[in-house]
């Protein structure tokens, strides 16, 4: 702490960077800032490494399963790839990658000077790197990485364990510890930090979900603390919850996970609702369709997603009632998702429609989640879940509503928002390609897996029966293509950073928000001082 | 700056206790990793060492972190909007802290209402009850488990109840403390402060001694003595952490009380610490209700 100096500058335009309070040179200015542009940057990329590195993962996944027979890796290695491959791929990727949407945007669309807890805000960060470095090393280890599955039900992980549970089990306790911190962040932004005159139903939805985002974190993230705590005493100290001979129960665990894994998955789509809402009224030039019940929908399903957890495990011999309850609770939730997806064609009927890259993943988005929404419909009946539980079935849908859903909102929004973030407009032409190659093979690698699944073909194998064979081919191709095409994606963004075309304020014309107000780059602080009611006003999402 | 039209929002420079606060949390998480799985190998490895060190350096990361808190917020460079950050963020914090509780009683119950009773052949799992362990007898306290652990169960009349009233008894005593620091008199704060503290830690003494009985050759009361030992030492035993590092928190307090600082307007610091005793003295009731008594 050698400066201790208050901004009170009033205008941000002029801001200048060599002041006191601006930037550190070098690796200090990453190590030490409170600046949550640049936490949000440190996010981004974070999880951009993240997604190659699971990526890279599931490239040998697809290698070995390119034709039956065990070719490349042996099954215990095999296990040990889908493994950290999901838990990468959901907790370094897609998770960090949102929040370093919330850490950029939030303050700027608030009006706020920063996020409210500055220094806590850079541990949360701090600490992903390491939980990642003792998840990751674990490959490296005696005992060899995770081999349970991301979802490392007990007895996998107890009694079977290859013994990288502790490692897990500490990987993951200090990510948890990164996302709650991360979470109370926002919450208290967004309840605390936003300019006078902006009221909740004024703040942008992208806002909204993020905030609803949190709360579930909040919520949830001790839950999994809990568990995981449970596994490491059932392992290494002789407890029984999860084993029967003591006392305890097995599906108990599936039970207390799902209770934080449900959440989970509305934690990784919620935001990206979020960020479509932003972009298809931009684009359409319109205001977003039916903002008020854009938040109620969103509430009722974090809501719901509570108590819709066991429809995980239908097939872990609950009481009939339970199956039946939690069926029931599942598809209510289409209800809400149903609204949100009619607002977003609402939005866009009678628009002046326009394509940039950033719009055609918001489209590719609605599309293809819904397809994500509709398997997931099927899975949510209980007997149907009989015959498609633990199939490639369950793979492509969660697939179609991560991959074609949340990721595709995240570059979406990379697009969006690139020109502020940078100063730069992006490459137009290569941006296309990054979307056609990856909507084209991101089909091809997942919707064959549809088919695959009702046939019978099982998740988390090395091997497979030869009727399976063309199908997985093609799948296989579809995943190398998509591989591929995301280094398109990092090429987009270094030559963004690099130069290109001048970006104005406001690249888009059809964009509303105060990040709009602001300079592009943004200033290093933006909002030392409230913006003005007008603006506030100007980029209120309701109708008028 | 009350003749301002905003207040201004106070946004540190750069510090760099965030990244030795994550160095500290990846000692403390790799170094416990290595020092389980050598346990349950049975070598001896740097785990441990790591760990403490790793504690070492979070007290120490605390202890600087909070100061140049304490120093920016003696220097009057926080506004009420600082105060109601720092507020929302200790009530979510403590949020959080219930449902990592929930967890625990969310087992706790399932392993009560469910698993036990079907292991014993309730529900339509007569046949799991006579094929698997046709002597297993379900009841609660679970004193005989399924692969015929037998063990005793802690009653919750003695220390259990003593402990009661005596964290209860805190409870209201650190409530005085805090209306005393309200109507700054300062003389009964430190005194309400002082027995709340004296209380807190004469629970801890109460605590270790119960465990001590529990794990004595008459009680034979083990972490590892199935499902009642499980839930009674993990609920028991997270609460007694949360107690110490409430205890900590206010014997903190207390000394920043001797050097004068808070102000009746000012002392979010001693109200979070505050909030924090409520929040384990809640927990304990329940714990007392669902572990002890029935």
């Amino acid at each position: 702490m050698t400066t201790d100096v208050i901004e009170q500058d009033s205008h941000d335009e002029h801001h200048d960077d060599s002041h006191e309070h601006g930037k550190m040179n070098g690796i200090k200015r990453w190590l030490y800032t409170t600046n949550h542009k640049d936490i949000g940057t440190l996010y981004l990329w974070f999880a951009f490494i993240m997604f190659l590195t699971g990526g890279a993962l599931a490239m040998v996944i697809r290698a070995e399963l390119f034709q039956p027979g065990l070719q490349l890796v042996e099954p215990d290695f095999f296990n040990q790839l889908t493994t950290v491959h999901g838990l990468v791929m959901v907790f370094g990727a897609i998770m960090p990658a949102f929040t370093g949407f919330a850490n950029w945007m939030l303050p700027m669309m608030l009006g706020a000077p920063d996020m409210a807890l500055p220094r806590m805000n850079n541990w949360s960060f701090w600490i992903l790197p390491f939980a990642f470095a003792i998840l990751l090393g674990s490959f490296f280890m005696e005992s060899g990485a995770p081999n349970f599955g991301w979802t490392f039900y007990a007895p996998l992980s107890t009694t079977y364990s290859n013994g990288s549970t502790a490692f897990f089990v500490f990987a993951v306790h200090i990510m948890g510890i990164s996302s709650i911190m991360g979470a109370i962040n926002i919450v208290v932004t967004i309840m605390n930090m936003r300019a006078p005159g902006m009221t909740y139903m004024k703040m942008p939805l992208f806002v909204w979900t993020f905030f609803i985002t949190a709360y579930l974190l909040i919520a949830v993230m001790p839950v999994l603390a809990g568990v995981v705590t449970m596994l490491l005493t059932d392992t290494y100290f002789g407890t029984s919850f999860f084993d029967a001979a003591g006392g305890g129960d097995p599906v108990l665990f599936q039970h207390l996970f799902w209770f934080f894994g449900h959440p989970e998955v509305y934690i990784m789509i919620l935001p990206a609702f979020g960020i479509v809402s932003t972009i298809i009224p931009a684009f359409s030039r319109k205001r977003l369709f039916g903002y008020s019940s854009m938040v109620y929908a969103t509430s009722s399903i974090a809501l719901l997603s509570f108590i819709v957890w066991a429809h995980h495990m239908f097939t872990t011999g609950m009481p009939l009632f339970g199956e039946l309850f939690f069926m029931y609770c599942t598809m209510l939730i289409a209800v809400p998702t149903g609204v949100k997806v009619f607002n977003w064609v609402a939005t866009m009927w009678r628009g002046s429609l326009t394509f940039e890259t950033p719009m055609l993943f918001s489209i590719a988005f609605v599309i293809l989640f819904t397809i994500g929404g509709f398997s997931g419909l099927m899975l949510a009946m209980t007997p149907v879940d009989f015959q498609y539980h633990d199939t490639y079935f369950v793979v492509a849908h969660f697939h179609y509503v991560l991959v074609t859903g949340s990721l595709f909102s995240i570059y979406a929004g990379a697009y969006f928002w690139l020109p502020k973030w940078t100063g730069h407009m992006y490459n137009d032409s290569l941006s296309k390609w990054h979307f056609w190659c990856s909507l084209i093979s991101v089909n091809l690698l997942f919707f064959p897996m549809h088919f695959l699944g009702l046939a019978g073909m099982p998740r988390r194998i090395p091997d497979y029966a030869l009727q399976f064979a063309d199908f997985n081919k093609w799948v296989s191709i579809g995943g190398f293509a998509f591989g591929l095409s995301q280094l398109i994606f990092l090429a987009v963004v270094i030559k963004c950073i690099r130069g290109g075309e001048k970006a104005p304020a406001k690249p888009w014309d059809g964009a509303i928000g105060l990040e709009w107000t602001v300079a592009s780059p943004a200033p290093y602080h933006t909002f030392s001082t409230p913006p003005p009611q007008r603006d506030i006003d100007n980029a209120d999402q309701h109708e008028h | 700056m009350t003749n301002k039209e905003y207040e201004s929002y106070y946004v540190p420079s750069q510090s760099h206790w965030p990244i030795v606060g994550a160095v500290a949390l990846f000692m403390i998480a790799f170094g416990a990793a290595n020092y389980v799985t050598d346990l349950s190998k049975e070598q001896s490895g740097y785990g441990g060492y790591l760990l403490l060190a790793g504690i070492a350096l979070v007290v120490y990361m605390l202890v600087g972190w909070f100061s140049d808190v304490i120093k920016e917020s003696l220097s009057g460079k926080y506004s009420h909007q600082m105060d109601n950050s720092f507020r929302q963020g200790m009530s979510w914090f403590i949020f959080s802290e219930v449902m990592f509780f929930a967890a625990f009683f969310g087992a706790l119950l399932y392993l009560r209402v469910f698993s036990v009773p079907w292991l014993g052949g309730a529900g339509n799992n007569v046949s799991t009850g006579a094929v698997l362990w046709p002597d297993f007898v379900a009841q609660w306290p679970l004193l005989t488990t399924p692969d015929g652990t037998t063990t005793t169960s802690m009653g919750w009349f003695g220390l259990p109840l003593i402990n009661t009233v005596l964290l209860l008894t805190s409870s209201i005593t650190a409530h005085f403390a805090h209306s005393a620091l309200i109507k700054n008199d300062r003389k009964p704060l430190k005194i309400w402060l002082g027995i709340t503290i004296i209380l807190g830690v004469s629970f801890m003494c109460l605590q270790v001694l119960e465990y001590a009985h529990g794990y004595s050759e008459e009680m034979r009361l083990f972490l590892d003595s199935g499902v009642y030992g499980n839930t009674f030492y993990l609920l028991t035993g997270f609460h007694g952490m949360h107690v110490t590092l409430g205890c900590i928190m206010l014997i903190v307090m207390w000394f920043r009380i001797l050097k004068g600082h808070f102000t009746p307007e000012n002392h979010f610091a001693f109200q979070a610490a505050n909030w924090y005793w409520h929040f384990v003295d809640v927990v304990w009731v329940m714990l007392f209700v669902f572990v002890y008594i029935l």
